[in-house]
């Protein structure tokens, strides 16, 4: 046994573990702060009673990405023979839709192979790729990637956003006219281009493609914050705070960066589904995220012209996707129609 | 003795036709515990003369030239530091709409203490006290539950009962108010002039008070600035100014007033418009507009005393004083 304990799978799943119970455990209190908050409150419940399945299915994927996260090693049943993944990091979903390997394709809840004769549950209920492996099993192991790849970019791109964008708005001249300069010189480089030009020198893997993500899409949101800033600085109190001497880093904190709270929510949402999007590009090129919806739609794209069609590899990646984004979208757009002031306005 | 001196003060926007003064050599002084009305059409550089003496102004205007002394002390040369030291401090400023004078997001409370935490060394239990104190003096019901309220919860009034109290819980010598009761009932702007002016007695504190409302000048201003196209025409006590205006300019604005009108007559108007500050004419401002004008008017005319040396008007056909 010992020989055959490494300290990498358990510090993996413990690292994974603790991430998802810290997000899990932010969540909470993000939940409870905003209840307390009874503007803001008001605003979720809205959207909650506008888009409840949209909610729903949202909530799902980030259940199937925390069964995902939570992992640990041994324990469990593992096919016989197959010593080393007992000995890896394994999570709920993979202990529970995990299949052994096929020699090729199999068709959705096809009986021949290894399963012949089996139980229905036990069967590939979405068939198998051209390696063997099950796909609804890949398919749920996508969830966690999207939805990583969506935060962590966010978790770079607004902070960047937020910071350039209030820079220039509040203190303009000279620094605005330097950070507009890099906006617009950004903005004005093709996308897909700079993204893969980036990723080649990061190097592949999870956290540069998200690096590579953030740099590229956070000009939007900060042209969007450096205006509503210019406007904010204006607003009475923050002139009011000036007149009594407050610092300018004490404004931008307490006066400015709340009262774009709203812009955040919304963005936040928004942004998330063109990340994820952006990701499945970068995957049809192949220097995306191993494991996404994107490289296994990109991997499964010969399949389609194979006689008879093979359509069980791409379309679950592709629904799972499409369903994300919707539901993303649909949420997005309902919080902006509730937390923006002017359609506030228009609908009173 | 004076604590704010004005002197000559311009106040400029830069542009490709070199700088348009919004604000033209504008000189007075305000005594400690005196209040002093500026009073004048919307765009006239009332609100820019204040945010001036606070350094405030908005980009790209600048100060051009001029004295600001408070106390003796120059205000116009000073660092970004040191103003902030004097903003809060010794001068303070209530706004316009108390709607939105108040960041929605933060308590009240903490609004109020803002300045108090961040000009001297206290505790922010300490602060509390005497910002529930303050509550108390500027008549708010029930203030520690107000401290915790956030502004959408306050009316109007009360909103600008704890913008009072902010702005005086250093007991500034100076304080700036403009337009403070247009937003509000014409019952509530009652109560809080007579608030302002009984604070001013207990604090010492002198108001420069901006506003366009004459019924307002007569219920607290000890004297009046009138101001026309960035420039004072006029200055006189209230009791002066409101018997016996000197300036055509002073007499249009109280002739228009309902009350001095005779029952059943139109109210008089002044023709014409006031002119942008790109389009100012030469010489005296207001002399296309003006009753009274003559030859001399191609001349800016100086704010001189009155030969009676009740008041200071800038004309050269003064009303004579009856």
């Amino acid at each position: 046994m010992s020989e055959f304990f490494s300290p990498g799978p358990v510090r993996d799943a413990l690292t994974s573990s603790v991430i998802a119970l810290t997000v899990l455990l932010l969540a909470v209190i993000a939940i409870i702060k905003v209840r307390k908050d009874e503007p803001l409150a008001a605003g979720f419940a809205e959207v909650y009673r506008r888009r409840r399945f949209s909610i729903a299915v949202l909530v799902l994927y980030c259940f199937v990405a925390l069964l995902d996260s939570i992992a640990w090693v041994g324990g469990g049943s593992v096919s016989e023979g197959d010593l080393v993944s007992a000995h890896e990091a394994r999570s709920v979903i993979d202990r529970v839709f995990s299949r052994p390997r096929e020699r090729g394709y199999s068709a959705p809840l096809a009986d021949k192979e290894f399963y012949e004769g089996s139980p229905l549950a036990a069967r590939h209920v979405l068939g198998t790729n051209v390696l063997g492996e099950d796909v609804l099993y890949l398919t749920l192991k996508g969830a966690r990637v999207a939805l990583l790849i969506g935060a962590v970019t966010s978790l770079i791109t607004i902070p960047l956003a937020l910071f350039f964008g209030v820079l220039a708005g509040y203190f303009g001249g000279r620094l605005d006219d330097i950070i507009f300069f890099i906006m617009s010189t950004l903005a004005s480089m093709p996308g897909v281009l700079l993204l893969v030009a980036l990723v080649m020198a990061l190097g592949q893997g999870t956290l540069s493609v998200c690096i590579a993500l953030g740099v590229t899409s956070w000009v939007g949101f900060a042209r969007l914050t450096r205006g509503e800033t210019m406007k904010l600085r204006q607003v009475d109190y923050v002139l009011a705070a000036r007149s009594l001497g407050v610092r300018p880093a004490r404004i931008i904190l307490r006066h400015i960066i709340p009262n774009l709270l709203h812009l955040i929510v919304i963005t936040f949402v928004l942004l998330f589904s063109g990340l994820v999007l952006s990701e499945a590009t970068l995957s049809w090129l192949g220097i995306g995220v191993g494991g996404s919806w994107g490289q296994m739609i990109a991997q499964a794209k010969d399949e389609l012209s194979r006689d008879p069609l093979i359509w069980w590899n791409v379309v679950p990646a592709g629904v799972a996707l499409f369903a994300l984004l919707l539901c993303l979208n649909l949420v997005g757009d309902a919080l902006r129609d509730v937390l923006d002031p002017r359609t506030r306005r228009l609908r009173a | 003795m004076s604590v704010l001196v004005v002197q000559d003060l311009t106040t400029s926007l830069p542009t490709d036709e070199g700088p348009v003064p919004i604000v033209r050599d504008v000189s007075f002084e305000l005594a400690a515990g005196r209040c002093l009305a500026i009073v004048g059409e919307s765009g006239s550089g009332k609100s820019m003369t204040a945010l001036s003496i606070l350094g405030l102004v908005p980009r790209p205007l600048a100060i051009t030239s001029g004295q600001i002394l408070l106390e003796g002390k120059d205000l116009v040369p000073l660092s970004g530091a040191a103003q902030r030291r004097v903003r809060g401090r010794e001068i303070a400023m209530i706004f316009q709409e108390p709607m939105t004078s108040l960041n929605p997001v933060i308590r009240v409370g903490e609004q109020v203490i803002e300045a108090l935490l961040l000009h001297e060394k206290v505790s922010k239990k300490a602060a509390y006290g005497r910002a529930l104190e303050l509550f108390e003096r500027v008549g708010i019901p029930d203030p520690a539950a107000r401290l915790e309220a956030y502004p959408h919860q306050l009316s109007g009034g009360l909103k600008q009962r704890a913008m009072i109290a902010m702005a005086l819980i250093m007991r500034p010598k100076v304080l700036l108010a403009d337009e403070p009761t247009t937003a509000l009932d014409v019952t509530i702007q009652a109560q809080i002039l007579r608030l302002l002016r009984e604070l001013m007695g207990e604090f010492g504190t002198a108001l420069l008070l901006i506003t366009h409302d004459l019924g307002v000048v007569n219920q607290i201003a000890d004297e009046v600035a009138v101001f026309y196209a960035g420039r004072i025409v006029e200055r006189a006590p209230r009791d002066q100014f409101f018997s016996a205006p000197a300036h055509p300019y002073s007499v249009g604005l109280l002739d228009a007033l309902p009350a001095r009108a005779q029952k059943g007559a139109r109210l008089r108007e002044i023709p014409g418009h006031v002119p942008s500050p790109t389009n100012v004419p030469a010489g005296c401002a207001f002399a296309p507009r003006c009753p009274k004008r003559g030859e001399a008017c191609d001349v800016v005319p100086r704010l001189e005393p009155l030969c009676d040396g009740s008041r200071r008007v800038a004309c050269f056909y003064p009303e004579e004083p009856v």
